[in-house]
């Protein structure tokens, strides 16, 4: 009997449990597809390397799956609470019938796991098809090859998902049993008539509270992009976040009356139809949901940053790439080392081995060779000195303009010895790169930077006073500004300063910091590439790596092929990671919104019922409905829009990658469409819902 | 005087064939222009729906109603709300004012709808609020204001659009007796001064009495029609209470 009526009571409350349905739904898929990343196809055919990342990656994703199964148990359980407490009245019809609380209880649990199997069912099924296309994205942004299409099925995913679930299933239940408790039969029965006082706001101060949130939205806005180099530490970052939430929330207190305000002095348009009705109903819903609204509004601004911020860091991060490494293999390592140094972490002397010591003192080429390396292998080979000479600082490169930057960067290490390069050696790399080659007199010198920050330091410093006295010479800057350039190749900008000096310039041997060798692979194939590697780095038992191990001679290395693995892996776990959070977000937010305007229908209902009696037609009063659900979806949208715009620029700015509109414009479309097709499903969930609950009972 | 409403030998059924129930079962009635018609019957005879049909929420199964030259029976969709919108006004028992409107917008949404120049808009809600003494409150909201007022305002909704026929469902149900009496003086001035139709159902023969001609309504039939003439109030109402007793509806009714 009671199954009956269950069931009778899903199909017949079918429309309002389409929200709570498509949530369930929505999330299990998310959540079986990020679980099934390790046996999906693209897994088998990317290298070990890859393999390892992706492991790291689905480790992480294991790890993020207990705070999304959190969010999505308090999310469900807000959104059952809703249903609940749309039908307190048919419970309590139930109790004036002499049912007991036991029985409603029940009645309530078989509904929850009827439609928990169902939107398991449901969402396993769409998680699984939908994984197959994730798969292809996988394999996309790890060039592993999918020409060979096979559909998988994760049974552990399936497992987990049913397990995670299951257990919110079990939260919600509880949780209904412990509502259901506490109602009181009166309070039941007379649920529905309880009518909210409207409340007003003056207007003045809504427009005093609008400018002055704006103002606060305006200055956190300029902390973060144009004022970003004075926000170095946390505390300093704290503030435009405080700022951010404070200006939202005002804004969204202030918001409906300040258009309101500025609507009703235009008569045009607020004696236009039921403009009036709507503008009314908005200010209404959004007065009695500031706090909601405010929370929605900051986690899709998260998810919009998220989304597009990462996807456009791996576009910019891939394209800066080829940049970034147009050789195959940097190989350098430490020159003349001292007999012992202090471990600064272990605070433990360490003794350099005479073998150690002898090999700094040569180049690299010369550590390659005695060591038994193939030198066919390379080509291209350019070898240089880098020196870094004590008397030559950041401290003295920056001369007056130090008390200054120190203010601003106080934790910058200004004492540390510059990076000194002579100018034919530069140009010799250079030329190899293909950069830009220079030439200097043989008083001058020149800085070369592409680290944002620090050129923005050297360039005032080199504006200020650019001689520089070293060994009773004195040297002036050629250029007043940085050049563009780098020696050792990165995944980005990251040169903070090479000082360029004539070759004419004297320095002592000993002031030799790294003896540096850039080359080509001597292959014309990937393959052939990849094999010459395997011989360098050391996965490989060669005579040369056996070599350098036993005599502890450290050399370090950076080749096209690990630098491009590593940023790719390193983009594509932000990805992933970002679209999973960024998903439950919008889902979470979408679904409260809908069920915050779902659960006022009862009082719309009344309203558009007097609409309809004073003469509205259905299509006026669709329009009006539409228009206001529209609006009050679009509002938070719209800010989280604006604040994203800063948001995306500044998390740009702080990574300092450097991305131009072209390249930000894919990763926003896709964002774009992520957030269309969700937050457009739950608008549409919301207005065919509204549709039928004030159609009802005509 | 030409006639605002021509009922003509209306019938309404509910249920199916082997259960027939007739709400309304041959009526015919007039109003002429200017008229106050009150029209009374116990619970289940037939009036609410009677009002519903002229004002076009319901549909009649055989007859025809005419307001202004229009069979309204053969209108629909669309045509059929404009003409609820330009021609009638309606006044109901709970007020059905919106809640989150001031009583000015309340008032103003009659036109908007009616997409009405935003121009004339203002004037006309501010001669309205005038003529049933509301202008002090407009700029409140409904739970602001008194029973009385917002009937009142609700009131004023109903004419501002001049409709051809103002219909009242039960005006008087949900006020005290001093606002009734407040509200029936209002209806009478909109009657006499500004030359209102008014078609009011009720049954409460205090109430009928401000009206000038009354038809009772008897299962789903006219059984009867009082016409004040020159009787005072008084004595009419003392004839309605007549009829009231020879209908031998409701005890409750008969005080």
């Amino acid at each position: 009997m009671l199954f009956k009526l269950s069931l009778r009571n899903m199909k017949k409350s079918f429309k309002d449990y389409a929200i709570y349905f498509l949530t369930l739904v929505l999330g299990v898929a998310i959540f079986y597809m990020f679980n099934s990343l390790d046996s999906q196809q693209a897994m088998l055919q990317v290298s070990s390397s890859t393999r390892d990342m992706i492991r790291l990656l689905v480790d992480l994703l294991g790890m993020m799956s207990v705070f999304i199964a959190i969010i999505l148990g308090f999310l469900i359980v807000y959104a059952n609470n809703f249903l609940v407490n749309r039908r307190k009245r048919e419970f309590g019809i139930y109790m004036t019938l002499g049912m007991g609380r036991r029985q409603i209880s029940g009645i309530i649990l078989l509904e929850t796991i009827l439609i928990g199997i169902l939107s398991l069912a449901v969402g396993i099924f769409i998680g699984v098809f939908a994984s197959q296309f994730m798969s292809i994205l996988v394999a996309k942004l790890f060039e592993a090859d999918m020409s060979e299409f096979t559909f998988v099925f994760s049974k552990d995913a399936c497992i987990k998902t049913c397990i995670y679930f299951a257990v919110m299933y079990l939260a919600v239940i509880v949780f209904n049993t412990l509502t259901i408790s506490r109602y009181k039969l009166i309070n039941l029965i007379t649920a529905i008539r309880k009518n909210e006082k409207v409340k007003i706001k003056n207007p003045i101060i809504s427009i005093l509270v609008f400018i002055i949130s704006a103002v606060i939205l305006g200055y956190a806005y300029y902390m973060v992009t144009g004022g970003v180099y004075e926000l170095d530490t946390a505390d300093e970052l704290l503030k435009p976040i405080l700022m951010g939430i404070i200006g939202t929330v005002g804004i969204f207190w202030s918001l409906s009356g300040f258009i309101l305000r500025v609507i009703q002095s235009n008569k045009k348009i607020y004696l236009k139809g039921t403009n009036m009705f709507v503008l009314r109903q908005l200010n209404n819903k959004v007065n009695t949901n500031i706090v909601s609204m405010s929370i929605i509004c900051l986690m899709l601004f998260m998810t919009i940053s998220v989304l597009s911020g990462s996807l456009s860091i791996k576009s910019a991060l891939d394209s800066q790439l080829n940049e970034f490494t147009p050789i195959d293999v940097n190989l350098y390592k430490t020159a003349y080392l001292p007999e012992s140094y202090v471990n600064s972490y272990t605070g433990k002397t360490v003794y350099n081995t005479e073998t150690q010591i002898e090999d700094s003192k040569y180049p690299v080429s010369y550590t390659l060779k005695t060591n038994g390396y193939d030198m066919n292998n390379l080509k291209d080979i350019v070898e240089v000195a880098i020196y870094a000479i004590p008397e030559w600082t950041l401290e003295t490169s920056l001369g007056n303009y130090l008390e200054t930057a120190m203010k601003q960067f106080s934790m910058l290490a200004y004492d540390t010895p510059e990076t000194v390069i002579k100018i034919s050696d530069y140009n010799k790399i250079a030329s190899l790169y293909g950069n830009e080659q220079y030439s200097l007199n043989d008083d001058e010198y020149m800085v070369l930077c592409d680290f944002d920050q620090m050129i923005n330091i050297r360039n005032e410093a080199l504006k200020q006073n650019s001689n520089i006295e070293i060994n009773g010479k004195t040297y002036h800057a050629k250029y007043n500004e940085c050049k563009y350039g780098f020696v050792i190749m990165t995944t980005s900008n990251m040169n903070g300063g090479i000082i360029l000096v004539p070759d004419s310039f004297e320095i002592k041997k000993e002031n030799t910091e790294q003896y540096f060798l850039a080359a080509n692979y001597n292959a014309d194939t990937d393959d052939g590439r990849q094999e010459i590697e395997n011989t360098l780095i050391g996965s490989e038992n060669t005579e040369f790596v056996n070599n350098i191990k036993e005599k502890g001679i450290n050399l370090d290395g950076n080749s096209k092929i690990s630098l491009r693995e590593a940023s790719k892996g390193l983009a594509t776990i932000i990805i992933f990671i970002a679209i999973y959070l960024g998903i439950i977000f919008l889902i979470a937010s979408s679904a409260i919104l809908a069920l915050k305007q779902l659960t006022e229908s009862s009082d719309n209902k009344q309203r558009y019922t007097i609409l309809r009696k004073i003469g509205c037609d259905e299509k006026m009063i669709n329009t009006a409905l539409f228009s206001q659900i529209f609006i009050f979806f679009m509002m938070p949208l719209a800010l989280a829009i604006v604040h994203s715009i800063f948001g995306i620029k500044f998390i740009l700015s702080i990574l300092a990658v450097l991305a131009s509109p072209d390249e930000l414009l894919p990763s926003i479309i896709v964002t774009a469409i992520i957030i269309g097709a969700i937050y457009g499903v739950y608008f549409l969930a919301t207005y065919f819902g509204s549709k039928n609950i004030i159609k009802e009972e005509e | 005087m030409s006639n605002v409403l021509e009922v003509k030998n209306i019938e309404k059924y509910y249920g199916n064939k082997t259960n027939l129930t007739k709400a309304i079962d041959g009526i015919s009635f007039n109003v002429s222009e200017g008229e106050f018609v009150g029209i009374m019957g116990a619970s289940g005879s037939g009036k609410t729906t009677l009002l519903n049909c002229i004002s076009t929420i319901d549909r009649v199964n055989a007859g025809k109603i005419i307001i202004n030259n229009q069979d309204i029976t053969k209108l629909k969709g669309n045509k059929l709300n404009k003409f609820r919108r330009e021609e009638l006004g309606f006044i109901f028992q709970d007020f059905n004012l919106l809640d989150t409107l001031t009583a000015y917008e309340n008032i103003a949404l009659a036109l908007t709808i009616q997409k009405e120049n935003p121009k004339q808009i203002d004037k006309k809600v501010k001669e309205v609020a005038e003529k049933l003494d509301i202008s002090g409150i407009l700029n409140k909201y409904p739970y602001q204001i008194s029973g009385g007022q917002k009937q009142r305002v609700a009131s004023a909704r109903a004419i501002i659009t001049n409709p051809k026929m103002v219909l009242a469902d039960e005006p008087t149900g949900a006020l005290d007796s001093k606002s009734a009496r407040q509200l029936l003086e209002t209806f009478e001035h909109l009657n006499k001064k500004l030359g209102a139709t008014i078609l009011m159902v009720t049954h409460d023969a205090f109430t009928a009495s401000y009206a000038e001609r009354i038809i009772f309504i008897k299962d789903g039939k006219i059984f009867n029609e009082l016409i004040k003439g020159e009787d005072t109030r008084k004595q009419f109402f003392e004839k309605i209470i007549e009829v009231q007793t020879l209908l031998g509806g409701d005890l409750n009714d008969v005080i």
